[in-house]
């Protein structure tokens, strides 16, 4: 059973499917059922932080600020919120807003959440408490305003809160609730556990949807909350179903079991929008292909060169790599038009990005040529490390990257394997050339760049995914300035500055921007987000 | 027979045991979940915390022994992904494989074994030859290809059925049963000939050669010479004695139907276990793969017995204890 067998019967199925199914979208105000791609691992909202998860939980559970489709922050449960100093935050709480069962939403509940965080023990990856980690204080102001207080300056703050929803606080027992962690805040009662969210009876949020039902591989219900706060949802009931084989979830849209699915194969694109019927949409995301170099060993465990050295550590050489890759071909051919070739390593316009960065371009004979310069003028054997079930067709993009780097005298293999063998062995550094793929939730540069590209520093958390060993002192002074800048003009000067270095030395190389793509019943609109998120506020019927 | 019994289950921890072992040693081969599990941006403190409370940090032989010990009580870990005992998850899972694998082995003992006597009685005519040929189809087109024409046909086209999942369930004693609701059929029933056709195809030749068989033995011309009416010889005669292997092999495909029905659990999105057990291997979900195996070795073991007691059932010849030991 092999993955590829399944997608070439989705396109069989998706070709005859052309005289198919009495579509109809579903009327406003009935269910719209959904086909997920991959299935949340659980209803509590500080579990794991997960696209699959933070999506479905955004549904019930909101938080203090949110984003937009294209990931700029707008207000969600704070209606404003601004630096005092270098590290003191005031957030304006929302006036009016409910949790499901109508209790008003309060300071209250947003230390409680704070608090609950740091203590669910059994949540896994460590995303949500590395936030709270860094407060100072919390504290509750003139009815609503939030006053957080970081221990260190903290500019991104509000683009970290985007991910924790809010609980309510009645759902433990608890006296006067103060953000003393030590003294576990106040709660005198058990915390509550994962198992009390995925059965429902903590899952009390102020968001449009609550959660009726949650089976375990066979999907979730959620109903409208008539008393939310917001722009009311266009449907009374949600059905969300995991279908993680993408050529079943076509099928189920075609036979009319789905209203809308999410990640439908790219090469599927062209016979959907040929089905009448149906309908696509396609969004670039924040999500970055690229390839790591090791640029911290010599000799270096895949790549091998005449003079035992590793040609990897020459920047002329990372240089010619890059030139020698066609990313327009790429996008365009490989990824069946569902990705944006890569200047830097976030889309452009987004914050700290570069407004003009210069272009990638395709130049085998300048690689050639820099080839020369850098003493390899015969090349040198290479081996590309890949996933080949974790990121869009990452295998097939593996074989091409390995066929342009031959053109130009590099020798090159490609060792593609699935993620839970791929991921654990480049932690162990066992590549010269890997490929890696990476989301920037937070919305602007700086996150690249802390994880892939700083030096690694344990207690700082930078470079934790430096894997490659890249060290460069200018770019980590410039950069570890931008992390404690509050102030937003200097902050993107200084990530800008970041990233112009980062470019020029190029310990990864940026191939694409991922695109996600939904598929829907003709009737239906979906505005595609940026952050990959499926979430049913963002179907509505089409006028 | 409790013996017998007492002596089977005996065998069976011990092949428990050995199970255990190659699984546990095999999935730590594997890779690191830790990497799958925990992002980037957490501090290295919480990764080691994590580490720590996963029992990732102990060299894996006292992994083994603990995991070993907290079985013998009852515990067999719970999921790193999920969060909950991973047997808490498998078992959430099996109404939904053992209502599909339930109709599918009934739709291969109805359809199969009279049609392989149909096909075994007249051979050599038009019938029987049509019923053996077309059988050939029903092993030698790949299962997810039989699913996806399924699919086409009878959801796509026709519109007459759901594609994917399960359909509604009622709950009975605290298990969610979909096959109590007629829109719970009407999700069952491709995925279910879908898994039954193979077998229906195996069982008919199976039913079918011990026909052709069994008629050419000295007592069934005998009984046919005494004047015994054809109906009877059939029933009587040929039916009960070739019953043993084909007892046998739905038995076998029962299990392995529970346990591996993984390709049409994928392409009709069928909430069951063998979908866990993929998911859990790609996410390196060590407790819930160990735990998956240990079950399905269970389920294996306690089927044998039943089919061994089946045999000495059918033959009054089988004796399950070995006399005069």
């Amino acid at each position: 059973m092999s993955a590829k067998v399944y997608l070439r019967s989705a396109l069989l199925a998706c070709t005859l499917a052309a005289s198919a199914a009495q579509a109809q979208a579903p009327a406003a105000g009935s269910t719209l059922k959904i086909g997920l791609s991959s299935e949340p691992t659980s209803m509590d909202p500080h579990y794991h932080q997960a696209t699959p998860n933070d999506a479905m939980t955004s549904h019930m559970f909101e938080t203090l600020v949110g984003q937009n489709a294209k990931m700029d922050l707008i207000p969600r449960l704070a209606t404003a919120w601004k630096a005092v100093d270098d590290t003191t935050w005031e957030f304006t709480l929302r006036d009016g807003a409910k949790f499901s069962n109508g209790q008003p939403f309060t300071a209250q509940d947003v230390i409680f959440t704070f608090c609950r965080v740091m203590n669910n023990e059994q949540s896994i990856g460590g995303s949500y408490p590395a936030i709270v980690q860094k407060f100072a204080n919390v504290e509750a102001r003139d009815g609503n305003k939030l006053i957080i207080k970081t221990l260190k300056p903290y500019p991104l703050l509000p683009n970290d809160l985007t991910r924790t929803g809010m609980l309510w606080s009645g759902i433990v027992e608890h006296g006067p609730i103060t953000f003393d962690l030590k003294n576990k805040c106040g709660v005198t009662g058990p915390w509550p556990t994962v198992a009390d969210f995925n059965n429902g009876r903590d899952v009390i949020g102020t968001g449009p949807y609550t959660l009726k039902s949650y089976v375990k591989g066979t999907g979730i219900e959620l109903t409208r909350n008539d008393a939310y706060w917001g722009d009311k949802p266009a449907w009374q009931a949600v059905k969300l179903i995991p279908v993680p084989a993408a050529g079943p979830r076509l099928t189920g849209l075609l036979a009319g079991d789905f209203d809308l699915i999410e990640n439908p194969a790219a090469r599927d694109v062209k016979r959907i929008s040929e089905t009448p019927g149906f309908g696509h949409v396609i969004t670039p995301s924040v999500r970055v292909v690229y390839f790591q170099f090791d640029v911290a060993r010599s000799p270096s465990p895949t790549v091998k060169a005449a003079d035992g050295k590793n040609p990897l550590q020459d920047v002329r050489v990372r240089r010619a790599i890059s030139m020698a890759i066609d990313r327009k071909t790429i996008a365009a051919r490989i990824m069946d038009g569902a990705a944006t070739p890569a200047n830097q390593f976030l889309p452009d316009g987004m914050f700290g990005t570069l407004p003009h960065p210069p272009e990638l371009k395709y130049d085998p004979e300048g690689a050639k040529q820099l080839l020369a310069e850098a003493g390899y003028p015969n090349g040198f054997e290479l081996a590309i490390s890949s996933t080949n079930d974790r990121y869009i067709n990452d295998a097939q993009i593996s074989q091409a990257v390995a066929q342009y780097l031959s053109r130009v005298g590099i020798k090159t293999t490609v060792d593609a394997m699935t993620r839970s063998v791929y991921f654990p062995k480049r932690a162990k550094r066992e590549f010269s050339f890997a490929m890696g793929g990476w989301s920037s939730e937070t919305g602007e540069a700086s996150s690249f760049l802390q994880y892939w590209v700083s030096r690694f520093d344990k207690e700082h958390g930078l470079g934790t995914s430096n894997y490659g060993g890249y060290d460069n002192p200018e770019f980590d002074a410039v950069f570890k300035r931008a992390l404690v800048t509050v102030d937003p003009a200097e902050r993107e000067k200084l990530l800008q500055q970041s990233l112009t270095l980062a470019l020029a030395d190029l310990p990864s190389i940026p191939l694409h921007f991922e695109s996600s793509i939904w598929a829907f019943k003709k009737g239906l609109v979906y505005e595609g987000r940026a952050d990959q998120y499926t979430l049913a506020m963002s179907a509505k019927p089409a006028k | 027979m409790a013996l017998f019994i007492l002596r089977r289950l005996i065998q069976s921890l011990f092949v428990l045991l050995a199970v255990s072992v190659v699984v546990f040693f095999a999935v730590y081969a594997v890779g690191d979940p830790i990497e799958l599990l925990v992002s980037p941006e957490a501090s290295q403190a919480a990764r080691e915390a994590m580490i720590a409370r996963l029992g990732l940090d102990l060299p894996v032989w006292q992994q083994y022994t603990g995991f070993l010990w907290r079985a013998l009580h009852g515990d067999l870990g719970t999921s790193f992904v999920h969060g909950i005992p991973a047997v808490e998850l498998i078992v959430q899972r099996i109404p939904a494989t053992f209502e599909l694998v339930f109709v599918a082995i009934m739709l291969t003992c109805v359809i199969g074994i009279p049609l392989g006597l149909v096909a075994g009685l007249y051979r050599d005519d038009y019938l029987g030859r049509g019923i053996m040929s077309t059988s050939v189809l029903g092993f030698s087109l790949p299962n997810f290809w039989q699913g996806m024409m399924l699919i086409l046909l009878f959801a796509v086209w026709l519109g007459w059925l759901p594609a994917t999942g399960r359909g509604d369930t009622v709950t009975v004693l605290g298990v969610r049963l979909s096959i109590l609701t007629a829109n719970g059929w009407s999700h069952l029933i491709m995925p279910a000939i879908n898994l039954a056709l193979a077998n229906i195809a195996l069982v008919l030749r199976l039913t079918a050669s011990g026909v052709v068989e069994a008629r050419s033995q000295d007592y069934v011309k005998f009984a046919r010479a005494k004047g015994v009416k054809p109906g009877r010889i059939v029933r009587r005669h040929i039916l009960r004695n070739i019953l043993i292997p084909v007892v046998t092999v739905i038995g076998m495909e029962f299990g392995s139907l529970i346990a591996y029905s993984t390709i049409t659990e994928t392409v009709f999105a069928w909430p069951g276990m063998g979908k866990l057990l993929i998911d859990s291997v790609y996410q390196l979900d060590r407790p819930v793969v160990v735990a998956y195996v240990m079950l399905v070795t269970l389920i294996f073991v306690v089927i044998n017995l039943v089919v061994d007691i089946l045999y000495a059932a059918l033959d009054p010849r089988v004796q399950l204890v070995t006399p005069a030991q």
